[in-house]
């Protein structure tokens, strides 16, 4: 029950886009499309519930004070490397994206098709970072970080798809020229938010 | 050497025309403060990832620049955060996750990617500090209108009286969507720009 609380929380209310305003960059070049729109989402989600999980091993038997005490033993019980988080974050993310394209290029060459221009881009969204930042400050359990990271980036796939809807339903219409692409986008986009602003407060 | 200065801030604006880095734009707008901090980090990583990066362009391998490019980034970002962590440990509380996340700020990679790589140290340095100020002077418009019409303040000090109801819908996420889009409109009216 803790943990659908945890994901209806961050699919809904604390949206990584719609609330935290991250992985906008993307989310605006490639809502344009409804194709491109929905390998993007589905790329994140598997991202980002790979990179959560294992950047919580990397913080826990790793980083953290005292954290290095299964190699080291008594030794390690003074080293603190927590300084260096956001460098094995990236990297961390860096290599997990060149590895998951790696094996679905293996192992199934149609997603990969479909996946994989999108997943070298993943590589610096912000909401994948974010996800493990906000992992990292909220000192989740394990089982916790890996709902986080796969509503994080539900989160993220679903509003990129409303948008991409959208976007493709005003294509028509007559907007003034210089509210066209990026500044409709970006009213519509606070129309989205203020819409999920209603589920706050939300628990089961 | 004017242009690579002037473009960054007006017509090449990184966030209102290259689309760039807008995810932390918005989360640090709340408060004017937050918004100037945010410009200072900012412009320092750009900075200096533009120069460092240029000093290398000649010695980074095509191949794996990125990650070189990731490396050099996350080293000043960290500088930065250590150095809010010890001297301004308030503001680097409220800005928390968002420091870190100049990391995978595109702007930053892109320019470091797109500039640096190809020109000299100065060109660079130039470019790096015009960039920085261009996402500051957006950053803080944005900034300015949320808490004046938030809260009725401007870096604390009350601009409104009393009697001033803050709107609520301004602290929140919609408001500062809602607000960017508006000063893209109005530039792109002043540039006449326009988006096919």
């Amino acid at each position: 029950m803790e943990y659908v609380n945890l994901a209806i929380k961050s699919i809904f209310v604390e949206n990584m886009i719609l609330s935290f305003f991250l992985g906008m960059c993307s989310y605006l070049a490639i809502s344009k499309k409804i194709e491109p729109s929905i390998g993007l989402g589905a790329a994140v989600i598997f991202v980002c519930g790979i990179c959560t999980p294992v950047n919580w091993a990397i913080k826990n038997y790793l980083l953290d004070e005292g954290a290095l005490y299964w190699i080291l033993g008594e030794n390690a019980l003074d080293i603190d490397l927590t300084f260096l988080a956001y460098i094995a974050y990236i990297a961390t993310i860096a290599a997990m994206v060149q590895l998951v394209e790696m094996i679905i290029e293996r192992f199934s060459p149609s997603l990969y098709a479909n996946l994989g221009v999108f997943l070298p881009l993943i590589a610096v969204n912000c909401s994948i970072l974010g996800a493990s930042l906000f992992m990292a400050e909220r000192n989740y359990e394990l089982g916790q970080s890996l709902v986080f990271g796969l509503s994080s980036g539900f989160g993220f796939a679903l509003a990129i798809l409303s948008m991409a809807a959208i976007r493709y339903k005003i294509q028509y219409a007559n907007v003034p020229n210089g509210l066209r692409g990026l500044g409709i986008t970006m009213i519509l986009t606070g129309l989205i938010s203020m819409a999920y602003l209603s589920f706050s407060g939300i628990k089961l | 050497m004017n242009k690579i200065f002037s473009d960054p801030i007006s017509a090449e604006n990184p966030i209102t025309k290259q689309v760039l880095g807008v995810c932390s734009a918005l989360a640090v707008t709340v408060l004017v403060d937050k918004a100037i901090i945010m410009t200072f980090a900012m412009t320092f990583v750009l900075t200096f990832s533009n120069i460092t990066i240029s000093l290398l362009r000649k010695v980074i391998p095509h191949s794996i620049r990125i990650i070189v490019q990731l490396t050099v980034i996350a080293t000043l970002v960290i500088l930065v955060d250590l150095f809010l962590k010890a001297y301004a440990f308030e503001m680097s509380k409220q800005l928390s996750v968002f420091v870190a996340l100049i990391i995978t700020n595109c702007i930053v990679m892109g320019r470091a990617d797109a500039f640096a790589m190809q020109n000299n140290v100065r060109d660079s340095f130039i470019d790096g500090v015009a960039n920085g100020l261009g996402y500051g002077l957006i950053l803080i418009l944005v900034a300015i209108f949320r808490e004046l019409f938030g809260s009725g303040t401007l870096l604390g000090y009350a601009i409104f009286p009393d009697a001033y109801i803050g709107n609520g819908l301004m602290l929140l996420a919609p408001g500062a969507f809602i607000i960017l889009g508006l000063i893209i409109w109005a530039q792109r009216s002043i540039t006449g720009y326009v988006e096919d």
